[in-house]
This record gives C-alpha cells, structure tokens and sequence, in this order.
C-alpha cells in the first residue's frame, strides 16, 4: 500500500468516525439548532448534484458517453427504485453505444 | 442467565433486520470493488478502505476524486463535509438508544451509515445496544466482503464492458437521487444547483474543494429559501387552526 492512500483512508476513517461516534458519547439529550439540523439534512442531496456533475460528462473522451448513460440510469431509476438494475442498465445500454460506434 | 438469553436474542434480532441492508450493500459494495479497481487501488487498499472508512458515498467520491488527481487532503475534507451529516443521526440515535457503556456507544457508532441509521431509528419501541450491534454487524460484514468479491470479479472483465461499466459509479449516485426526487421539489434544487454551481466552479479551483463549496452553498441558499416559504406557511397553517379551534 502507497503511503498516500494510507493517509487517505486513516484520514477518510478518522473524519468519519468522529462524526459519528461524538453525539453517542457526549450529548446526552442536547438538541442541535434547528436551521443547523435543516441545513445538514440537505447536504446529502446537493453534494450528489455536484459529484454527478460535471464528473459524469468526462467518464470516457467521448462526451456523449456519460450522457447516454446518465439519461439511461435517470429513465431507469424513474421505473425502478432497484440499483442494480439501474447500474446494470445504464452499463448495458452504454455496452451497445460502444459496439455501435 | 436470563438476561444474557435475553440479550441474545436482541442481537439476533439486529442481525434479521439488517439482512435488507446487507442484501442492499451488496451490488453498491461489488461496483465500489470493481470501480476501485479501475481506479488503480490494490486489493488491500480497497478491503481496508471499506474496513477503516465503511461509508459508501464518501468512499465513491474519493474514488472520482482520485481518478482525477485530487490531492489527499481534499479527499479527507470532502470527506468529512459528507459525512459530517452522520452527527445529527448519531444525535438522533441517542435519544432513542439504551443508556450503555460508552466503549458499546463507541463500537456501534462506527457502523452507524445512512441504512443502519434508518433501520434502527425506525424500530418500534425500546432500541437496545445488541439490536444496533446485529443491524451493523451484518451490514460491515456484506460491505467489506462483497468490496473484496468486486475487486477480484471486475479484473477479470473485458474491456468494452470494463469502459462501459464506468458509467456504474454515476448511475449509482443517479439511483440513489431519483427516488428522493420524485418525493420532494426541494430536492431537486438542491441537486441542480449543486450540480450546475460544480460545472462552473470546477473550471476556475480544484474539484475537491469546488464540490464542497457547491454542495455547502447549495444546502445553505436552498434551505434559506425554503424556510422562508415554511415560515409563511406555518403562519397560514397556525391561523386556519385558530380559525378552526
């Protein structure tokens, strides 16, 4: 193992274990403020909007790769709640993009 | 006696109820497996990142992140932005959870993801220690087990399929939006601005940091829309109710 990614993933592991291991052992019934609490809960959500994009454009050289596959997982994924088939389905329609051209 | 019986069977029931999120890990833990592989890591470090870290979007993410070049320190910062949303479930588990020795606190917290937190928050009545240990035990143990199986299966794939299967970490992050979108308009903002504010943000610094500052003004400027709207709302709801009352 390189030492970078030794240090990436203690560093990954202590920055996630803190998070969650500090209210189980020091808050006892305390409450967070409520627009603190609000703002936590979408960070889930926008930080997925910025990981798809603009990542998923630059997957292969071909622009069009991602594309095809984004909108292959979003059709999907409005039919199925099921992830391995969305995966699987955008990884075959992708499958049949590459054959093609 | 009776007790330890007791307590027993708390774990085990843990364990039943954490099958659904074992079964669930399974296909997210084999693509990071097999992702990870295509991103240059060893087998070892794929095993220990799912062993050490166990948090499947941030582990995604620094995947994407490695794959184009992002330096360590961002990775670790990106991080801990994403996962920072795990102390206001770990606070919520709290509450709900037996009182216990903060060395049992301690070990469950660190399988406390998004999917334990739901199954066991949602659990009706008395939350003990040993169910929270069982819904994690299974949980880890489908993580670190299936991140291995990917990693060894992906190697052996061809390498049209290997090219069309990076598309698998974006469809993922797609499947797991999708259904929260469908529910709320919020949540379609928050993914949009985030998104559009990285496209542009991203030309200018470097991605690591663009996607924290996109993804924190997103859920800051989001939020304060929309409390406002709330707050206007609660004032109709609170003089309907005193109409009505």
């Amino acid at each position: 193992m390189s030492n970078t990614m030794l240090m990436i993933i203690l560093g990954m592991a202590i920055v996630t274990y803190i998070p969650r291991v500090l209210p189980l052992v020091t808050m006892n019934g305390k409450e967070m403020p409520p627009k603190v609490k609000a703002i936590l809960q979408n960070v889930p959500y926008a930080a997925l909007g910025a990981l798809i994009f603009p990542g998923i454009l630059f997957i292969q050289e071909d622009i069009w790769f991602g594309i095809i596959g984004g909108i292959a997982a979003l059709l999907v994924a409005l039919l199925t709640s099921n992830i391995i088939l969305i995966v699987i389905s955008a990884i075959a329609v992708l499958s049949i993009y590459s054959f093609l051209f | 006696m009776f007790a330890l019986t007791k307590q027993k069977s708390e774990f085990q029931k843990g364990v039943i109820a954490g099958i659904s999120i074992a079964l669930g890990y399974l296909p997210v833990a084999l693509t990071f497996g097999f992702i990870a592989e295509t991103t240059g890591l060893t087998l070892i470090e794929t095993i220990g990142m799912s062993a050490f870290v166990y948090a499947g979007a941030a582990q995604y993410m620094s995947l994407s992140l490695l794959a184009i070049g992002t330096g360590a320190i961002e990775i670790i910062f990106t991080t801990f932005i994403i996962n920072i949303r795990h102390l206001l479930m770990s606070t919520a588990i709290n509450e709900k959870a037996e009182k216990d020795h903060p060395i049992i606190k301690g070990l469950y917290a660190f399988g406390m993801t998004d999917e334990v937190f739901a199954v066991t928050s949602t659990k009706e009545g008395r939350l003990t220690s040993s169910y929270i240990l069982g819904v994690a035990l299974i949980a880890y143990s489908s993580w670190v087990v299936n991140s291995g199986i990917g990693y060894i299966i992906g190697t052996s794939l061809p390498e049209m399929l290997q090219k069309s299967m990076s598309i698998a970490l974006y469809a993922l992050f797609i499947a797991l939006l999708v259904p929260s979108l469908k529910k709320h308009r919020k949540i379609v903002y928050l993914a949009l601005f985030a998104g559009v504010l990285n496209s542009f943000l991203s030309m200018v610094i470097p991605s690591g940091w663009s996607i924290i500052i996109a993804t924190l003004a997103s859920a800051v400027l989001i939020e304060f829309i929309y409390s406002k709207k709330n707050t206007y709302l609660e004032e109709v709801q609170r003089t309907d109710d005193k109409e009505c009352g």
